[in-house]
């Protein structure tokens, strides 16, 4: 009966955080359009420098561009938190809900992000996807895969000084794995028949999510205490 | 003085077999492998050290977290560079052999790939280390960082290696090795040998340099 109780107050906790978030980015509207511009800034260049690329390399630089605008998206979640406001958090909730409510938070905003990008990439550098559905798939697992792990080495930056860097620092070689297995999801979305083996990799890469946010439950109270 | 350094007598002796039967011992003839396949006592034996020193790193770390006990995140740290190293000549010694064997001392290959990724990764974890002046939060952070890093290290050297194509023998199921290869007298050397002498020869660097950071923090705290 109790845990129960503290069950449904977590939960209320998490989604009162995620509202708190949410309401944030809807007020100050950094965030969204500060990547979008950025994203369609560098899909413009992308389009001088190398016209209509083919498959592969259209398909290199969408997880290149996705891994640049995860690390900007989400070097906001806890860089924005100052010390007195991450005091009073700690003051009134949890440390799980909290890291939860960013996981969550991240992981919807990169949703949209790389739906947004995909745009951009099909507007600007022309579409040689021959299975869209299967590809807009992909990029969601990998974008709430990789704005997963940033969200946990933001937590970390946070803590050391010159933050936004660090956080490209550690996290870039973190997540080569990912973006390697993502990298041939997507080899099989761009083939015109479904290959054998996509289960396989994808149950991996889904592993890995819940390895990742398994270890930001438990490790993210230690971060937290000052 | 013999109960307390008796792994270290074991480690000289371990050493000197595996050197003089690794140099002088029968192996198999095998096409393209020819003599190279001597390295098996070197280069693998680096990454078995690799990650015992890694995984003694880790624990500390975990000790850390639940302790505060400065000295633990000195164990940490001293551990997880020893891992380093042994990464490092692991990298290097497997290049040598590619040289011979595949023709280049590097070729792209997935898991020449991933095993430097990997210690990129531990390169980040002396970075984030270096970028904070407090004490206290410099060790908490870098622990979290270490448990994190070696968990991501799995997937990065033991999970898609297995899923790609490669040069590096046993592609699937054992990732780097490829059981078949060797022979008895070659494994009689390998594992007795080659895997605890050269893992013993990284935590004797390791306790040495640990002592030498013990006294550096003693002298500090005295000054």
């Amino acid at each position: 009966m109790r845990a129960n109780f503290n069950g449904i107050r977590s939960v209320s906790q998490i989604i009162a955080l995620f509202k708190k978030d949410l309401l944030l980015e809807i007020r100050q509207q950094y965030t969204f359009y500060g990547v979008l511009l950025y994203v369609a800034s560098t899909i413009f260049v992308l389009y001088l420098a190398m016209g209509e690329p083919e498959g592969v390399v259209w398909k290199g630089l969408f997880w290149m561009i996705q891994l640049f605008v995860c690390v900007n998206a989400v070097a906001k979640s806890f860089l924005q938190e100052g010390r007195g406001r991450l005091l009073y958090f700690y003051s009134i909730t949890g440390a799980a809900n909290f890291i939860l409510s960013k996981l969550l938070f991240n992981a919807l905003l990169m949703l949209l992000m790389s739906l947004l990008s995909l745009g951009l990439f099909v507007l600007m550098l022309g579409d040689p996807m021959p299975e869209p559905a299967r590809f807009v798939l992909i990029s969601w697992l990998g974008s709430v895969s990789l704005s997963l792990v940033f969200t946990f080495l933001a937590a970390i930056a946070a803590r050391a000084q010159q933050s936004a860097a660090l956080m490209a620092i550690l996290g870039f070689p973190l997540v080569i794995p990912q973006l390697l297995l993502l990298n041939k999801i997507s080899n099989i979305a761009f083939a015109d028949v479904l290959q054998g083996g996509l289960g396989w990799m994808v149950a991996v890469l889904l592993g890995l999510d819940v390895m990742i946010v398994a270890l930001s439950l438990i490790l993210f109270p230690f971060l937290w205490k000052d | 003085m013999l109960r307390q350094n008796w792994w270290k007598i074991l480690c000289v002796i371990l050493l000197v077999y595996t050197i003089l039967f690794g140099f002088l011992g029968h192996v198999p003839a095998k096409p393209i492998l020819n003599e190279t396949i001597r390295n098996l006592y070197f280069h693998v034996a680096m990454w078995f050290g690799m990650m015992v020193l890694f995984t003694v790193s880790v624990v500390y770390s975990i000790l850390y977290l639940s302790s505060n006990n400065p000295v633990h995140d000195i164990y940490a740290l001293e551990y997880a560079k020893g891992g380093i190293l042994f990464g490092c000549l692991g990298l290097v010694t497997g290049s040598i052999w590619a040289r011979f064997t595949w023709g280049a001392f590097w070729s792209n290959d997935p898991k020449q790939l991933l095993a430097a990724i990997a210690l990129l990764i531990y390169f980040a974890y002396l970075i984030l280390r270096n970028s904070m002046t407090d004490m206290d939060k410099r060790s908490r952070v870098s622990a979290v960082y270490n448990i994190f890093a070696y968990a991501m290290l799995f997937p990065t050297i033991f999970i898609i290696p297995r899923m790609v194509e490669s040069l590096h023998p046993g592609g699937m199921g054992n990732p780097a090795l490829d059981t078949h290869d060797i022979d008895g007298r070659m494994r009689m050397v390998f594992w007795p040998g080659a895997v605890p002498g050269w893992t013993l020869l990284g935590v004797w660097i390791v306790t040495l340099r640990i002592r030498l950071q013990l006294l550096a923090e003693k002298k500090l705290s005295h000054v």
